[in-house]
């Protein structure tokens, strides 16, 4: 990686990427953004010309499909879109079989969601296309780990007008359900390796256990965690997890964990408001804060796309291929 | 060649001198070429065709008096090595950035060398992808021939004859404190293949 180039052919996870991947992945983005926000022209790129990406979703997912579909189409790629209940995995096909017929009709870039963690990797071992892991059961998700990054090294080198600044010594609170969410694992592995320092807060019976030996703080305290932080990430409570009685009652979970514009008291003003979306308002986040001045969630969404771009573009043109 | 800091005389192409006169003749030129001259507005390919884009554009301000937009191209959007793997991903030294309107300009590439021309390619690809032009022209420091694409400089500085083995060095003292030309040997490519040994 000593000159700053790309050799992988697939992204799994953010555990496999060094912290310099992980910042050629964030400075690569830029001039994938500035894409789409031309005010004039052709919001289009033909890097990937001719190319054809297919988007196999297995899970439900209206909005990260979207972004890499809009992301494929500004590289000029053709698109494909498969889900569960539209593929053959409802008659009994194999995953290695489906994706054998994925591969006949010569796709380059194969996006894929599955509730398995583990079912990227296993794929781009014994397949030549590349594999893009858009969310893996509890295991990881890295674009957005990777577009959360990049909001935040935006939005720090906007505020201390410093283009070169970096994430070395920022504090990043992560609130919410961390058990059930890889978008959380994905951002401590990725920020940890950028130089930030996590935190976790949540009720207890929503953490992982030994999650602590990712190198993070754990409180269930909300006023702990939101002291001193830069960044406060919501992640999306889901509700379903209630009838499971993880934790006693919605208000409960409110009183204790929301961030709203009284707990965002206990942050520093600067502080950064973050969610992955979709958000459940005045839930895990309240609509005010949501709304607020403090909160990039949209700029998170319109940077998802940029990112997803710069990753089809390494992994492509990169010279990644076996 | 052995690479040393006090480049051998007769490599350099073009003094500092020589490239101050080039650019004052080329200013003239597209000014004469260019009437009325307030349609113009100057791309500088990145990196070096920028900072020979601002002095173009200076030294055309001084004759007529009209300060013409400049701006930056990046190009490495619209490359065409990318498709056969020939394109190394490398974090991007600068990108595209200029905020006037292409539509109906005149608009002036500027680089510092052209060879291939596929540069100039990409660049006149990615300028339509922003707007219509009314009209694009190319200015280049440097043509050192070697071209495998039919694309020629409207205004040019120096033409030298070279060989694909040739390396021309633009330095611009804005990037590499100094203004000169030289033409070096490339460096070898590290290959299987042992060296010729011409002595035998």
């Amino acid at each position: 990686m000593a000159d700053g180039g790309w050799s992988r052919k697939d992204l799994i996870g953010i555990e496999a990427l060094s912290r310099d991947e992980i910042t050629l992945i964030l400075d690569t983005a830029p001039q994938f953004a500035a894409i789409s926000e031309r005010s004039s022209g052709i919001k289009k790129v033909p890097l990937l010309k001719g190319r054809l990406v297919v988007n196999w979703f297995y899970e439900p997912s209206t909005r990260t499909r979207n972004s890499f579909e809009l992301a494929a189409k500004r590289l000029s790629a053709d698109t494909l879109a498969m889900t569960a209940a539209s593929s053959s995995s409802v008659k009994g096909e194999t995953l290695h079989d489906t994706l054998a017929n994925i591969e006949a009709i010569h796709a380059d870039v194969i996006v894929i969601r599955h509730g398995c963690a583990g079912v990227p990797h296993i794929l781009a071992d014994r397949h030549a296309s590349h594999i893009i892991n858009a969310g893996d059961g509890r295991h990881e998700h890295p674009t957005q780990a990777l577009l959360d990054a990049y909001t935040i090294r935006k939005q720090l080198r906007l505020r201390l007008g410093d283009p070169e600044a970096t994430l070395d010594g920022l504090k990043v609170a992560i609130v919410g359900d961390v058990e059930h969410s890889r978008v959380a694992r994905s951002n401590i592995l990725c920020l940890k390796r950028l130089g930030a320092e996590v935190r976790l807060c949540g009720p207890s019976t929503l953490m992982p256990q030994g999650i602590a030996q990712m190198g993070v703080q754990v409180t269930a305290n909300l006023e702990e965690a939101l002291a001193d932080v830069d960044v406060v990430y919501t992640l999306r409570l889901q509700l379903e997890r209630q009838a499971k009685a993880l934790f006693p009652s919605l208000r409960e979970y409110i009183r204790l964990f929301q961030v709203n514009t009284a707990t965002m008291r206990y942050a520093p003003e600067h502080a950064l408001v973050m969610h992955p979306g979709p958000i459940n308002r005045d839930v895990e986040l309240s609509s005010e804060v949501a709304d607020g001045e403090r909160s990039v969630i949209l700029d998170q969404v319109s940077n998802g796309v940029a990112i997803r771009m710069a990753v089809m573009h390494l992994l492509v043109n990169g010279g990644g291929q076996e | 060649m052995k690479h040393t800091d006090i480049p051998h005389e007769d490599t350099i192409i073009m003094t500092g001198e020589a490239m101050e006169a080039a650019i004052h003749r080329m200013a003239q030129e597209i000014i004469s070429e260019n009437d009325p001259i307030d349609a113009l507005v100057l791309l500088g390919i990145l990196r070096r065709g920028r900072p020979l884009a601002d002095r173009i554009a200076a030294e055309i301000h001084r004759l007529t008096g009209y300060q013409a937009p400049v701006g930056s191209l990046a190009t490495t959007l619209y490359r065409d090595d990318y498709r056969s793997g020939m394109g190394v991903v490398k974090s991007p030294k600068g990108e595209t950035h200029f905020d006037f309107n292409v539509d109906d300009r005149t608009v002036l590439l500027v680089d510092d060398v052209l060879a291939a021309g596929r540069t100039i390619r990409a660049a006149m690809d990615e300028v339509m992808d922003y707007g219509r032009p009314r009209r694009i022209q190319l200015a280049c420091l440097i043509d050192c021939g070697n071209r495998e694409l039919p694309i020629q400089a409207d205004y040019l500085g120096w033409q030298v004859g070279t060989t694909p083995r040739d390396w021309v060095s633009v330095h611009l003292h804005e990037i590499d404190g100094e203004d000169m030309v030289l033409v070096e040997e490339r460096p070898a490519i590290e290959t299987d293949i042992p060296p010729v040994d011409l002595d035998s």
